[in-house]
């Protein structure tokens, strides 16, 4: 196999990663909005907060001397872990506001963004929190005499894996069919004996969820920094804007567009890279109002 | 009855007018009788204020909610230093000459994009451009100085009439900045009470109330908007050309999303459904944010939590609350 070939997969092997963790992103941004019609700009943060416990978990996993195959449990519990703070932080702070001027929401996950961001300051300081302990388990594999880190195809795996199981759980459960009755119309729902307010917790925790499995699963090959969470949501809002906000499809088609834009991007002009992002969701956007395949 | 409502009006106009006199007179007195430091921090505060005026055309009387104010702040320090850097004056009317029609230019193109949405899109579209714009002055470091910045010496004010060199030169350059920024100040403020007082701004409002009926009465929403949009703009970028001779320096942190939001922070805690809301809430925040930088590492985190309880709670900030206060006192006595 020649040079450039063995370059190009591995350059394609990249985009796919980074769709992944953008994908499980966004898709949970797109969740959100799809059911409870609110964007939650701290989503981006709730992301960093799972890349944060994970390799904080890890490190305290290392420390005490647990085996490092066991240590791949953690991704779980730090996507879970943030799922629960949205389960803490849907009813608390978000429910007074489904019936007040949309402005209101913005601010109050605004101020989430603002108080998030500094709390993972101060629990974990300034310095990168890194777990590539995890990534070292893993074999480097050889793809056309280049090496290639195996916990990539992991990584890009859990990606397929979410979205179908996303996709399963929406279109062919009874939950399911219960997020999109509410998200069509939701005082039907309830008026049909849903339990509107449970379903409102369950999908701002799923999407809470895929937000904090995305920083688990990333946390491994890039550390956990501040400030993260910030680029990951204006890039989680580039591929909503591509895709559709509220569509799953959408989140999809939008983060692999935009991964393969960006590792182009980073490859043949990598100043103009995020201009060149946001040049095709404007596009997008004066064409295509709703996205790809957005409905709202 | 209508010479009543006359009467009743002139007089609310009037009561105004003599309020805004007593605070002008306090606000020229008082160089007379604090330090510099504190001189300094009214600037701020006046600074701040009419970046929040700008910013508040936009959401308090357009109804959108703009995430990206910082670019256009930003974008007028930076012409600032630019202009420094390559043409050379130290002039400060020759920065507001050039920079003024800069960030009404950049205003302009940013806001043609941004009003062809609303609420979440319009505030996802304008947090976006900004922090394009961030990453750009950060990236394009043979510019733009990187995260480093770029200087910008103390300026000359009224045609060079007044320049400041010496032992004592700051001092001095800060008592007559002082008076300099206070008189724009309120050129600005009574502009900005123009705009929302005239036809324009009453549409405007007409539009946020309900956009439908103003577009059955065959206004052209997204052009009025737009013109919102360029306004609200170049005010919040006249305070950035105003900022940085006083900072001395500009770096990347005023174009970062966090700036953005400490201008829609401002413009909450003082209310942003009344005309007076932005401008008290510029001063209280400038006092504010000092102190809790001073006071803790984790400011950031206080303002998010008197964010979140100031939504929940007080809506209409400290002068909206002031004004319930005095109503209801009014109607005891």
């Amino acid at each position: 196999m020649g040079g450039p070939v063995a370059i190009l997969t591995i350059q394609i092997l990249n985009s796919l990663l980074y769709a992944s963790v953008l994908f499980l992103i966004a898709a949970g941004l797109s969740l959100i909005f799809g059911v409870m019609r609110i964007v939650n700009l701290a989503h981006g943060s709730l992301y960093a907060v799972g890349a944060y416990v994970t390799a904080w978990l890890v490190g305290r996993g290392i420390a005490l001397g647990v085996p490092l195959g066991w240590l791949f449990l953690v991704l779980p519990v730090g996507a879970l872990s943030v799922a629960l703070i949205g389960i803490v932080i849907e009813p608390l702070l978000l429910r007074p506001f489904y019936r007040r001027a949309e402005e209101y929401q913005l601010l109050v996950t605004f101020g989430l963004i603002q108080i998030l961001e500094d709390l993972m300051r101060l629990i974990w300081g300034g310095t990168p929190l890194s777990a590539d302990a995890l990534m070292d388990t893993l074999p480097i594999i050889r793809i056309g005499g280049l090496l290639y880190p195996a916990y990539n195809l992991v990584v890009i795996g859990i990606g397929i894996v979410a979205a179908v199981a996303l996709w399963a759980a929406i279109y062919h459960t009874k939950f399911g069919v219960m997020l999109r009755a509410t998200s069509q119309d939701r005082r039907m729902a309830s008026a049909l004996g849903l339990n509107v307010g449970l379903v409102y917790v369950l999908a701002f925790g799923i999407g809470c969820f895929m937000a904090g499995l995305g920083g688990a699963i990333v946390v491994p090959t890039q550390a956990a920094v501040l400030g993260m969470g910030i680029d990951a949501l204006v890039i989680a809002f580039v591929v909503v804007v591509i895709g559709g906000l509220g569509s799953l499809k959408g989140a999809l088609v939008g983060a692999v567009i935009v991964s393969f834009v960006r590792t182009a991007g980073i490859q043949f002009f990598p100043e103009l890279e995020l201009a060149v992002l946001y040049l095709i969701a404007a596009l997008v956007l004066l064409v295509r109002p709703t996205g790809l395949f957005g409905t709202a | 009855m209508k010479s009543d409502i006359h009467s009743l009006r002139e007089r609310s106009l009037l009561k105004l007018v003599a309020a805004a006199a007593l605070i002008l007179l306090i606000l020229i007195l008082v160089p007379s009788l604090v330090g510099t430091y504190q001189m300094q921090l009214l600037i701020y505060g006046l600074v701040t204020a009419i970046a929040a005026l700008g910013f508040n055309l936009l959401l308090g009387y357009t109804g959108l909610l703009s995430f990206g104010h910082s670019a256009y702040f930003g974008i007028g320090a930076y012409t600032v230093a630019l202009v420094v850097q390559h043409l050379g004056p130290h002039s400060m009317e020759i920065y507001i000459l050039i920079g003024i029609p800069t960030v009404a230019i950049v205003s302009a193109l940013f806001g043609y994009i941004c009003v062809r949405h609303t609420q979440i899109f319009f505030g996802i579209l304008t947090l976006a451009i900004s922090q394009v714009v961030y990453s750009l002055v950060l990236k394009l470091y043979w510019v733009t100085g990187g995260s480093d910045g770029l200087r910008v010496p103390r300026p000359s004010l009224l045609l060079g009439l007044l320049s400041f060199s010496g032992p004592r030169g700051f001092q001095q350059f800060v008592t007559s900045y002082y008076y300099y920024v206070l008189a724009i100040f309120v050129v600005c403020v009574i502009f900005m009470w123009v705009i929302v007082n005239s036809p324009f701004g009453k549409t405007l409002q007409a539009i946020r109330d309900n956009e439908i009926r103003a577009r059955f009465l065959g206004i052209r929403i997204r052009r009025f908007r737009w013109i919102s949009f360029l306004i609200s703009g170049t005010f919040t970028g006249l305070a950035g050309i105003l900022w940085v001779p006083l900072n001395g320096l500009t770096t990347p942190d005023v174009l970062y999303w966090t700036f953005s939001g400490e201008i829609v922070f401002t413009a909450l805690l003082g209310g942003f459904r009344n005309f007076t809301g932005p401008i008290v809430g510029g001063m209280v925040f400038t006092y504010l944010r000092t102190y809790a930088v001073a006071t803790t590492e984790y400011w950031q985190l206080l303002l998010g939590v008197v964010l979140v309880t100031l939504v929940l709670v007080l809506p209409t900030g400290i002068v909206g609350a002031l004004a319930k206060v005095g109503q209801s006192l009014k109607g005891k006595s």
